[in-house]
């Protein structure tokens, strides 16, 4: 059901921003191992600061306000026609539209619901605002992954690693292939 | 003086073994020759590994290992049955005693090769000898089978050597040294088979194997497969050579495997009942031996050949007109031999691993390496078996024994193995 | 168990020295178990149960298997003993309302672990189950292969060796090759074990691995950081099995386990059961937690999970 369901909703933007963030992923474990490919973000969170990775942005979108800085913002709820098209909300979307989550003043951050604006890097308190238990479980490191020492330093990987914001539905992957079976074992 | 005595017996027997009728070196060529493609097979697997046999980390223990396990039921079943005779002077089978410990060296001999045979490492055989490796006693249940397998093989070499070195030199073996070795090697034989059950026994991953019953199957079913080896062994000892074995006796063996064939039956009936009433996941195992497993059903043929054999030769044996008719007896016996060899070896082995502990099904079944292997080292027993008996055999009619001078070996029995004919001046039959 | 103090005495060493020589010397021929040079044959045939050996001649051995390894994978192998950090009882955990099957920690367990790749031998075996039937291990499909995982009304179960509190494994090793160490990992001594397999028969959880032929292990994908206990290159005819990639977490800080990090959902969870801040102790105390076969008291540290 999972595969077909989404091959239907899937606009091929999503899969391929699905491709990069998994790709994000993949290379998390190297990214850490050499330790100088990325700068982690060090976020400030309520409670304690959490190392992350850089989000995964696809490539050359980010800072929004390079082209955003020139547009008058529109907070009319509507379908996007000329930019942004390859992003399908397919995320409580009855419920919400780009603004509720994007800054429309900074378009270089985050909104809370307090109004409070934060940097992409913190991304998982705007997710914690519903996602409670997750949020409560990512802390400690059970929910999502951490990388790095398991007794020292570690990264938590951001929930948009994993999740594409928008279509936060995990995208089923190929599996590795099979053992051998024993009567192949030569 | 005992030293050159003891020098001049064991000259004797070198002489001896080398002296025989041409079926006597025939049976010793073919056994050497079988041997020789066994140590070639051997090598083979040295030289790749123990990839070339069947067994994979499903199943990771196969045809060496059942051997190995049916043997040791024929090694403690050869001296339970015998010793009490001896120790109570039941004459029919007194004088033949040493004949069956014989019949268990050699089986120990034949354990002893199947268990090196399996291993991955025999290079490093030294870490099982205690002080000097590391024998992990008495934790490991294989360590306490280490160690009960050599005792029993010493015990017994011990023993029949003491007992014929003495009728050699035409005395009474002296009791106070004979009977307390006599009544401990029946503890002893009882052990190694309990002992060996319980390395199966013990092992709670393998809910086929870790059932209380096992051990006293075990030393039920020896109780067939041994003795059906000896009756056929003795009329062969006794058509061939001039040793006497009265018909009182083996009739008497062959009525003990019938009871002993019941206790199995029933024993193995107990724990086919418990399984499939209880129907616990646990059934697994038995369902792939006795109906096959979905759609695996290797094992099926033999294990019901098997018991079709065991069952009519319970009632072959249990009858006495057929008891006592030399052609069903003699059916009988193959029957159980083959029977049980199925029942304790694979029948008990393989299903302990099938389906593995994560489920999986994987059908073993040994390679043309894992038989000629086997096959040497069932050739290696019956040499030692032979050998033992060339020596044995002449010392029990008086034909091999110790000169006027009391050191130099005098041999008369040069034949050994004779055609019947040669003998027919003697009538020994009852 | 062998009196520690007596076997320690070098007239006993002697004595056992001298006894084994001749011994070896018959077996000699059949049982060199490489074409290697034979001072490091002999070396290797004499050497001593890990545990027994004295520090300066665990280094000797450590010195002599890099070197052999080096020449032998053309890169420079380090094997290294590190002993268990203190104050730490390994603890896993592994989420089975998210794991999919993916089979990532299959291979890059290879890869960290060096074990043979032909004949293939995985330290993880992902089982699929059916979501209907539950943990039916009779009804478990290990090769599966579909072009997408998750499938439809299943689910996933890695397993691996649970590094047992109470392991039947070690009990049964005739020869006390493979025991549990202070930090809770089940290890094997690949110079002592004489591969009876034994131990193979008494795991529950088909954790241990035969080396039925000779490791392949090609130089290109040889792991050169290796601990003596671990993953260093493995002889032919001997068991081994997983241990919390021990060349990794044994350090201060140590790296999280290989299957911990590439695991693309963040099922697997690793870390100190003794600390009650890790996110082991918090899996166990926070969520539905169980151990697989707990009935036979093997007492798993490898915890299965539903983190929701």
């Amino acid at each position: 059901m999972n595969r077909e369901h989404s091959r239907h909703r899937l606009v091929p933007g999503i899969a391929v921003l699905a491709a990069c963030l998994v790709a994000g992923v993949a290379s998390s474990a190297p990214l850490q191992e050499k330790g100088k490919a990325a700068k982690p973000y060090v976020a400030h969170a309520q409670e304690k600061q959490f190392a992350v990775p850089t989000p995964p942005f696809t490539p050359g979108i980010f800072p929004c306000s390079e082209c955003h800085k020139e547009m008058k913002s529109n907070p009319t709820r509507r379908e996007l026609k000329e930019e942004h098209t390859n992003i399908v909300l397919n995320h409580a979307q009855g419920q919400r539209w780009c603004l509720d989550c994007h800054d429309i003043s900074n378009r270089d951050k985050l909104r809370l619901v307090s109004g409070e604006k934060i940097g992409f890097d913190e991304s998982f308190r705007l997710c914690g605002q519903c996602h409670g238990d997750k949020f409560r479980d990512w802390k400690v490191g059970v929910h999502g992954k951490r990388t790095g020492m398991w007794n020292g330093e570690k990264q938590y990987l951001l929930c948009v690693h994993c999740h594409n914001p928008h279509d936060p539905g995990f995208k089923p992957l190929a599996p590795m292939p099979p053992p051998t079976r024993p009567e192949n074992v030569k | 003086m005992p030293m050159k005595m003891i020098w001049g017996f064991f000259k004797g027997t070198l002489t001896l073994v080398a002296k025989g009728s041409r079926a006597y070196y025939a049976w010793v060529s073919c056994l050497l020759v079988l041997i020789g493609i066994g140590v070639l097979a051997y090598i083979y697997q040295m030289e790749n590994g123990l990839i070339v046999t069947a067994m994979r980390d499903q199943v990771s223990w196969g045809f060496y290992i059942s051997n190995f396990t049916f043997l040791v039921g024929v090694a403690a079943a050869a001296v339970l049955l015998v010793i009490p005779a001896y120790v109570y002077h039941w004459k029919p089978i007194k004088e033949i005693a040493v004949l069956g410990e014989m019949l268990a060296v050699s089986a120990m001999v034949m354990c002893l090769l199947f268990v090196t045979v399996d291993i991955g490492r025999p290079d490093r055989f030294w870490h099982l000898i205690p002080k000097v490796g590391l024998l992990n006693f008495p934790q490991s249940m294989l360590a306490w089978d280490v160690v009960v397998l050599n005792i029993y093989l010493v015990l017994n070499l011990t023993i029949s050597v003491f007992i014929l070195y003495n009728l050699y030199h035409k005395r009474e073996p002296n009791k106070a040294f004979t009977t307390p070795l006599l009544l401990f090697s029946i503890p002893a034989a009882v052990s190694i088979h309990t002992v060996t059950a319980f390395l199966y026994n013990g092992l709670a991953a393998r809910p086929f194997w870790n059932a209380s019953i096992l051990a006293p199957r075990f030393l039920a079913s020896a109780f067939c497969s041994g003795p059906a080896f000896m009756i056929i062994l003795f009329q062969v000892i006794r058509k061939y050579t001039r040793i006497e074995i009265r018909n009182e006796a083996i009739f008497k063996v062959a009525e003990l495997i019938a009871y002993s064939m019941f206790i199995n039956l029933f024993l193995l009936g107990a724990e086919v009942f418990k399984e499939y009433y209880s129907g616990t996941v646990h059934l697994a195992p038995l369902q792939y031996l006795l109906q096959g497993l979905k759609g695996h059903s290797d094992l099926v043929p033999y294990i019901w050949t098997a018991m079709i054999f065991n069952v009519s030769a319970f009632f072959l044996f249990l009858v006495p007109q057929t008891r006592e008719n030399y052609v069903t007896l003699n059916i009988g016996c193959v029957l159980v031999f083959i029977g049980v060899y199925i029942e304790k070896g694979m029948g008990l082995v393989i299903p302990g691993q099938v389906p593995d502990t994560l489920g999986e099904i994987y059908e073993y079944a040994p390679t043309g390496i894992e038989l000629l292997v086997t096959l040497g080292i069932w050739a290696t027993g019956l040499l030692v078996y032979t050998l033992l008996l060339r020596v044995a055999v002449p010392i029990l009619t008086g034909e091999f024994f110790v000169g006027e001078d009391g050191r130099t070996a005098v041999i008369v029995d040069t034949e050994f193995i004779r055609r019947a004919d040669h003998l027919a001046e003697q009538s020994y039959r009852d | 168990m062998p009196n520690q103090e007596s076997r320690d005495n070098p007239a006993f060493r002697m004595s056992r020295r001298k006894m084994m020589k001749g011994a070896a010397a018959v077996l000699g021929a059949l049982a060199l178990p490489e074409r290697e040079a034979p001072a490091s044959v002999w070396e290797s045939f004499f050497q001593k149960h890990f545990r027994e050996m004295s520090k300066p001649e665990l280094e000797k051995v450590l010195a002599r298997l890099e070197k052999e390894y080096s020449e032998k994978y053309r890169k420079a192998v380090k094997v290294r003993a590190t002993p268990p950090v203190e104050g730490v009882l390994y603890g896993y955990g592994l989420d089975l309302s998210r794991c999919i099957g993916c089979r990532r920690c299959v291979y890059a367990c290879v890869q960290e672990n060096n074990p043979s790749r032909d004949p293939q031998i995985h330290y993880i075996r992902v089982l699929q189950l059916n979501k209907e039937r539950g943990v039916d291990l009779e009804d478990a499909e290990h090769y599966y292969n579909p072009s997408k995982v998750p499938e439809k009304g299943h689910f996933y179960m890695p397993v691996q060796c649970h590094q047992c509190e109470n392991p039947p494994c070690t009990k049964v090793c005739p020869v006390q090759a493979t025991w549990k160490e202070r930090d809770g990992i089940v290890v094997v001594d690949y110079n002592w074990c004489i591969g009876c397999r034994y131990c193979m028969a008494a795991c529950p959880y088909g954790a241990r691995h035969f080396n039925w032929k000779k490791p392949g292990l090609p130089a290109a994908e040889m792991n050169p950081e290796t601990h003596y206990l671990g993953n260093r290159p493995r002889p032919v005819g001997v068991v081994e099995k997983c241990t919390y990639c021990i060349q990794r977490v044994r350090n201060t800080p140590g790296r999280y386990t290989a299957c911990v990090e590439i695991c693309p959902v963040g099922a697997r969870k690793f870390g100190n059961l003794l600390d009650p801040e890790s996110e082991i102790r918090y899996i166990i105390e926070n969520k539905r937690v169980f151990i697989l076969k707990e009935d036979l008291n093997t007492r798993p540290k490898f915890y299965y999970f539903y983190a929701t």
